[in-house]
């Protein structure tokens, strides 16, 4: 991996924490908002490596996975703001963000909503060679995130059977972030990890710490590399953890502090920024010079979200039906 | 003209539609199996089997349409529906409002439902008023042999996700249908019986017993108008009020269960927009709120009969002179 790509992955982690942050600050101008603070290396690491052509599924906490894949950021904050200048016209709010025109397809804020529909946008990319179909390109394959909590969801397993039995180029990404809502994994789940009831479904299944985003880089680069080249699906399971609230505001009250700051020690945008500082690939004006654009960029999008217009009260009902 | 039958109606609109369209496949438990001919003709990689799992059967459906594909998938039998309902409802139904429009959903789903064949209420559940319920959907439920063919041909073309209930009794029972091309469109009810006293709204195989009715009413020299709605998502308002504004009188039929249902709706849109026409009470004949028994005896008093529509069109009509 080169320089450049080290360092812009932290500037990318930057980005999405400094975003989030922004928006949970104006809780009551966007309320609902769900954000995944502290697994920024998670979205990162993955989206890095993915191709233009691949298709991306997400779910009520998106905005790394758009934000690495290249959203602009006051189009974002519009859209969970509920303005006409976001990418769903204001529509979606923050749960249910897609971008067709970045390959995010079909956010499903129905958790395991995004399974779901998962394999059919991969079997339309396999068909694509032979089907011509507007939604895909060719070589193409299918990553859809999802939570350790929606591993607890019967479309789970439905999903990954299907995926493996028709053989279709999906990569699952499990954002084993230990909440599912308000409730603890380990309250829920007989094994510390996913990757176990996934493995049982005959498909490659591999964990990795999910806060380190090289070590998620390299693991997606080489999940993705399995899913094109052999067209069959793979599991990548990345540990991590939300270091806020299921949504905002949310005083975490039922949180255990130690747990928490034990976490939060192993920041994943600190970890990455110590690894760059230690090995004189950053220098410490270079960190501050990042900080300022990511503030920066943040402020422009706040104030581009807040200036946009509401949507007309016709839209109410345009887009229902084509 | 050719006599054929409604499974065979259904399968000539997925063969010429899968030869005119190449993004059209078709999925779902026995799909394969089931229909060898398209298998044959097709290929494995349009015509599927899949696991029995009707929640993914329904969501990859809806994933594929949205990148462009035009999947029909084949759920068996309406209560399975209840296991996709996440995917047809949230998914299908409203994703393309919630992404602004940049998808679409073109996708039908397939599902059999109607008292007759003594399954009991875990195979025979008339839920068709959920989906028309539902934002996003199209609601498609035939009668005739060559509507089953010429609405199926219409719900592949739609851009739209779209429910297509068949009534599971009539798959074998022959009928007429155009040779050649025949497409009918989405939310155009039909006449089969044009009358001036009482008109007869229903649906699906309840059209034949409103046609008996109305036979039976001919005898007492009441002449009963039949509409069959063929879509009941969109709804045709406009042969309904042009019906009912002309006899006075409306009675709706369906085997579906009243609370909520198409009748509530069809009453509440002439009570808001043809009130001053009606000259007596609004009626509905419908199945009973309770599950689909199996007994076929209970099966049948389930249903709505062809005596109990006549003796209520007559009460209608001598509402009017007999004052109660």
């Amino acid at each position: 991996m080169s320089q450049p790509s080290r360092i812009s992955m932290l500037e990318t982690m930057m980005l999405i924490r400094a975003h989030e942050e922004r928006l949970a600050a104006n809780a009551g101008g966007s309320p609902g908002t769900c954000t995944a603070v502290g697994q920024e290396a998670a979205a990162v690491g993955v989206v890095r490596a993915l191709q233009p052509r691949d298709r991306i599924l997400t779910n009520h906490r998106s905005a790394g996975h758009l934000l690495a894949r290249g959203a602009d950021p006051g189009r974002l904050m519009a859209e969970v703001m509920g303005r006409a200048d976001g990418y769903c016209r204001g529509k979606s709010g923050s749960l249910h963000v897609s971008a067709k025109e970045l390959g995010v397809v079909l956010t499903s804020t129905i958790v395991g909503g995004e399974l779901s529909l998962a394999p059919g946008v991969a079997l339309a990319q396999k068909m694509g060679a032979t089907v011509p179909n507007e939604g895909t390109e060719p070589g193409g394959i299918t990553a859809v995130f999802f939570g350790d909590g929606a591993a607890c969801e019967g479309i789970f397993h439905e999903s990954i059977n299907l995926a493996v039995t028709w053989q279709l180029p999906v990569l699952y990404v499990c954002e084993n972030n230990q909440w599912q809502a308000f409730v603890r994994r380990d309250e829920t789940m007989p094994h510390e990890q996913v990757r176990p009831w996934a493995a049982s479904h005959g498909l490659p299944a591999v964990s990795v710490d999910g806060n380190d985003v090289e070590a998620v880089f390299a693991a997606a680069l080489a999940a993705a590399e399995h899913v094109r080249s052999t067209g069959t699906p793979y599991f990548l399971e990345l540990i991590t953890y939300r270091t806020r609230g299921h949504y905002e505001p949310d005083d975490q009250a039922y949180v255990d502090k130690e747990e928490l700051a034990r976490w939060k020690a192993r920041d994943p945008i600190a970890l990455q920024r110590d690894r760059l500082l230690a090995a004189g690939e950053l220098a410490p004006g270079e960190l501050a010079h990042l900080q300022q654009r990511v503030a920066d960029s943040v402020a422009a999008a706040f104030a581009f979200a807040q200036n946009s217009p509401w949507p007309d009260a016709r839209e109410l009902l345009t887009d229902v039906y084509a | 003209m050719q006599t054929i039958t409604v499974n065979d109606a259904v399968g000539q609109a997925l063969a010429e539609e899968m030869r005119r369209d190449l993004r059209v496949l078709t999925f779902g438990e026995g799909v394969a199996t089931n229909r060898r001919d398209l298998l044959a003709e097709f290929g494995t990689q349009r015509v599927r089997n899949t696991p029995l799992a009707e929640g993914i059967i329904a969501g990859a459906a809806a994933g594929a349409a949205a990148m462009g594909l035009r999947p029909v998938i084949d759920l068996l039998f309406a209560p399975f529906l209840t296991l996709s309902m996440d995917a047809i409802m949230n998914s299908a139904g409203k994703l393309r409002y919630l992404s602004g429009g940049q998808f679409e959903f073109p996708m039908v789903v397939l599902a059999r439902t109607g008292a007759g064949w003594t399954v009991g209420g875990q195979h025979n559940h008339n839920l068709e008023a959920m989906f028309v319920h539902a934002p996003g959907l199209k609601v498609v439920m035939p009668h005739s042999t060559a509507d089953y063919k010429g609405l199926l041909k219409s719900a592949i073309r739609d851009p739209n996700p779209v429910l297509f209930f068949m009534d599971m009794t009539v798959g074998h029972t022959p009928g007429p249908v155009p040779e050649g091309e025949h497409v009918v469109p989405l939310g155009q009810a039909a006449v089969p019986r044009a009358g001036r006293d009482v008109t007869l709204v229903s649906y699906s195989k309840s059209v034949t017993t409103c046609l008996a009715a109305a036979d039976q009413l001919a005898q007492r020299g009441i002449d009963a108008e039949v509409i069959d709605l063929r879509t009941l998502k969109p709804l045709d308002e406009s042969t309904i009020l042009r019906s009912v504004r002309k006899t006075g009188r409306l009675i709706v039929v369906h085997e579906a269960a009243a609370p909520c249902g198409v009748g509530a709706e069809v009453a509440a849109i002439v009570g808001e927009k043809a009130f001053a026409a009606l000259k007596s009470p609004i009626r509905r004949i419908t199945g009973p709120d309770a599950p689909a028994p199996s007994s076929w005896m209970l099966e049948q008093a389930a249903l709505p009969q062809a005596d109990g529509i006549a003796r209520a069109a007559l009460e209608l009509v001598g509402a009017e002179t007999v004052p109660a």
